[in-house]
C-alpha cells in the first residue's frame, strides 16, 4: 500500500510544487470568467434586447439602429478570440488599461463575450409570445415598462440557460488570454506543464478548468429549472 | 356623443417586399359605438376586425381618418399620452396572451403596478376580481396549471384591474369549447351589465354574438358591409356575406343540396315563409291554407330566439289541387315574405 502511495506521491509532485500557483491560477480565472460573465453578460443583454426591440416589428423598430449593431456583432463574433485578443491591444491602451497583463484579458474577455452573449440574448427573447408584450402595451405599459416588466421576465428562464451556455466560451476564452501572460489556469498550464513537459500539470488544470464548468453548468441548470418550473 | 367614434377610418400596412403592394386592412369605415353597448364584429380571418379593433386602442394607427374615444381624438396624441388612453381600455385575446412568468394574482396585479398604484390598493383590486370572474382559490397558481376557460377569465379579470371603460374581445372564446365558450360569454355579459362595461367583441362566430351582441356589424374586404340590430342581422341579413354567416347558425331557404334531398321525399310544392314577432302571426298564415283546402307538413326549418325575440324561416310543403296550392301560396305571399321553391317536376327555384 505504502509503495502505492509514495508512487501516486512521486507522479503528482510537480503539482504538489506548485501548490500555491495552483490556488491563485484559480482565482485569476475565477475572477477573469466572472468579469465575462457579469461585465460582458450586462453588455451582452443590452446588445441582444437592443438587437431585438429594434428589429423590424418590434417594440421599438429602428432599421439604422438594427443595421449598424448587426454589422458591429457580425464583424467581431467570427474573429477568432487569440486574434481578437491580441488585436484589442491599442484599444485597452486607449481607454487607459496596460496592454499586457490581467487588465487588458479582462477588456478583451468583456469584449468578446459581450458579442457573443448579444446574439444568444437575441435568440432567447425571440422564443417570448409576441402576444404577451402586446397584452402588455394594450394595459399602458410603456416601450420601457414592456422590456423592463414584461419581455425580460418572460425569457428569464432561457436566459439562465443561454448564459450558462455561454459560461463554456467565456472559460474557455480565461484559458486563451494565459497566451498573453494574464495569468490563470490557461497560462498555468502553457507555461509550468507544456513548457515544462509536464503533462500531469497540464492535466491537473484541464481537470480544474473542466469542475468550473461542471459547476458552473450545474447551478445554471439548476436555477433554469427552478425558473421555468420545469 | 358616442363613446367611440371612428370615422373614415383606413389602415394600409407597407408592402411586404419591393414589388408587394400595400395592404389594406381597413378601408374608410366608419362606426361609432355608445356607452354600455356590446358591439360584434363579424367577419372572416383577414376582413380587417383584428386591425379595426386595435385602431381603437392606437395598437395601430389609423393611417386616416379620425378615432375618437370618450372625447379625445387618439390620432392627436403622443405616445406617452396613449399610454393613459389604454389604462382605460382593456383588451383580452384568443390566445389569452397571460404572463407566465407571473402567477394569476401577478398578472392581474399587472396593469396596476403600470398605473401606478399602491401595493394595498393592488391587493384590494385584486382580491375583488378574484372574486368576480370566480377564481379566488387559484391566485397562486401559475398559466400553465390553468384550464382554457379559467385563463380567459383571469385574462378578463386583468384586463378589468385599472376600470376601464372599455373592453376590446378579440376572438376571446375561439379558443374554447362550446361549454367554456358560454361560460365566457356570461361572464362578459355580467362585466356589461353589473360594471356598465362597454364592450366591442370581434368573432368568426355567430353564435358568440347572437348570444351577447346588442348590435352586430359584417366586415368584408376591410370594410363594413353591413351593421344593424342582432334581431336585424339575425333575421333579415342583406348582404351576400351576412347571409353566409347567418346561415352557419339559422336554417334559411335551404340550399340546392338540401334542397335536393327534400324533393326527394317530399314530391309536393315546397315554400319558405319568414316569420318575424312583430309581423303576420303563423296561426294566420296556417289558417289561410288550412281553410284553402290544401295539406300542409312542415319540412325544414325552426324558431330562433336572438336577444328575446323570435323570428324564424319554415319550410313547408303544399299538397292538393294545382290551382288551389297556387290560389294560397299568392295569398300567403301577400301576408309574410315568401321564396317559392316549386315542385320536384315544375321546379320555380
Amino acid at each position: 500500500m505504502g509503495g502505492v502511495l509514495d508512487g501516486l506521491r512521486d507522479y503528482f509532485q510537480p503539482v504538489i510544487d506548485l501548490q500555491s500557483q495552483f490556488v491563485s491560477a484559480f482565482g485569476e480565472t475565477l475572477f477573469l470568467a466572472g468579469m465575462g460573465l457579469v461585465l460582458g453578460g450586462f453588455l451582452g443583454l443590452i446588445i441582444g434586447t437592443t438587437l431585438y426591440v429594434t428589429r423590424a416589428g418590434g417594440i421599438a423598430p429602428s432599421g439604422v439602429v438594427s443595421f449598424v449593431l448587426n454589422v458591429l456583432v457580425n464583424f467581431f463574433r467570427p474573429i477568432p478570440f487569440i486574434l481578437l485578443a491580441v488585436a484589442l491591444q491599442p484599444f485597452s491602451r486607449a481607454i487607459g488599461v496596460d496592454g499586457i497583463g490581467t487588465g487588458h484579458a479582462v477588456v478583451a474577455i468583456v469584449f468578446g463575450s459581450a458579442f457573443g452573449v448579444g446574439r444568444i440574448v437575441e435568440q432567447n427573447l425571440v422564443s417570448v409570445d409576441p402576444g404577451v408584450l402586446e397584452a402588455a402595451r394594450s394595459m399602458g405599459a410603456s416601450r420601457w415598462q414592456v422590456i423592463r416588466t414584461v419581455l425580460l421576465p418572460e425569457a428569464f428562464g432561457p436566459l439562465i440557460l443561454g448564459f450558462t451556455f455561454a459560461l463554456v466560451a467565456i472559460v474557455d476564452m480565461t484559458a486563451i488570454v494565459g497566451t498573453i501572460g494574464a495569468g490563470g489556469l490557461g497560462q498555468l498550464a502553457l507555461t509550468e506543464g507544456y513548457r515544462q513537459f509536464e503533462p500531469v500539470v497540464t492535466w491537473t488544470a484541464v481537470v480544474i478548468v473542466i469542475l468550473i464548468v461542471q459547476v458552473g453548468q450545474f447551478a445554471g441548470n439548476a436555477l433554469a429549472r427552478r425558473v421555468l418550473r420545469r | 356623443m358616442a363613446l367611440i367614434e371612428l370615422d373614415g377610418v383606413s389602415v394600409t400596412f407597407p408592402p411586404r417586399n419591393r414589388r408587394g403592394e400595400p395592404v389594406r386592412a381597413v378601408q374608410d369605415v366608419s362606426l361609432s359605438v355608445e356607452a354600455g353597448e356590446i358591439v360584434g364584429i363579424v367577419g372572416y380571418s383577414g376582413a380587417g376586425k383584428s386591425t379595426l379593433l386595435r385602431v381603437v386602442n392606437a395598437l395601430e394607427q389609423a393611417t386616416t381618418g379620425r378615432v375618437v374615444v370618450d372625447g379625445v381624438d387618439l390620432t392627436t396624441l403622443s405616445e406617452r399620452q396613449l399610454n393613459g388612453v389604454r389604462r382605460g381600455i382593456g383588451m383580452i385575446f384568443q390566445q389569452f396572451n397571460l404572463f407566465t412568468s407571473r402567477t394569476v394574482y401577478g398578472n392581474i396585479a399587472y396593469p396596476l403596478e403600470v398605473a401606478g398604484r399602491s401595493r394595498t390598493e393592488q391587493r384590494e383590486r385584486v382580491s375583488e376580481l378574484l372574486h368576480f370572474v370566480g377564481l379566488f382559490d387559484k391566485a397562486l397558481a401559475y398559466p400553465e396549471q390553468l384550464s382554457g376557460g379559467q385563463k380567459q377569465r383571469v385574462g378578463i379579470a386583468r384586463a378589468l384591474a385599472a376600470g376601464p371603460a372599455i373592453l376590446l374581445a378579440d376572438e376571446a372564446t375561439s379558443a374554447l369549447d362550446p361549454e367554456t365558450t358560454v361560460e365566457v360569454l356570461n361572464l362578459l355579459k355580467r362585466v356589461n351589465t353589473e360594471l356598465g362595461v362597454t364592450v366591442l367583441v370581434i368573432t368568426h362566430e355567430m353564435e358568440v354574438v347572437k348570444t351577447i351582441a346588442d348590435r352586430i356589424v359584417v366586415m368584408e374586404e376591410g370594410r363594413i358591409v353591413e351593421s344593424g340590430s342582432a334581431f336585424q342581422i339575425f333575421s333579415a341579413p342583406q348582404h351576400p356575406a351576412t347571409r353566409r354567416f347567418v346561415r352557419t347558425i339559422v336554417d334559411d331557404v335551404p340550399e340546392e343540396h338540401e334542397l335536393e334531398q327534400l324533393r326527394r321525399r317530399h314530391p309536393g310544392r315546397l315554400v319558405t315563409l319568414s316569420f318575424r314577432e312583430d309581423a303576420t302571426t303563423q296561426s294566420q298564415v296556417f289558417g289561410e291554407i288550412i281553410r284553402a283546402g290544401v295539406e300542409l307538413e312542415l319540412v325544414h326549418g325552426g324558431v330562433e330566439d336572438v336577444r328575446g325575440r323570435s323570428f324564424g324561416h319554415l319550410t313547408l310543403e303544399l299538397r292538393g289541387e294545382d290551382a288551389a296550392v297556387a290560389a294560397v301560396v299568392a295569398r300567403i305571399g301577400e301576408l309574410v315574405p315568401l321564396t317559392d321553391l316549386g315542385t320536384g317536376e315544375k321546379g320555380v327555384a
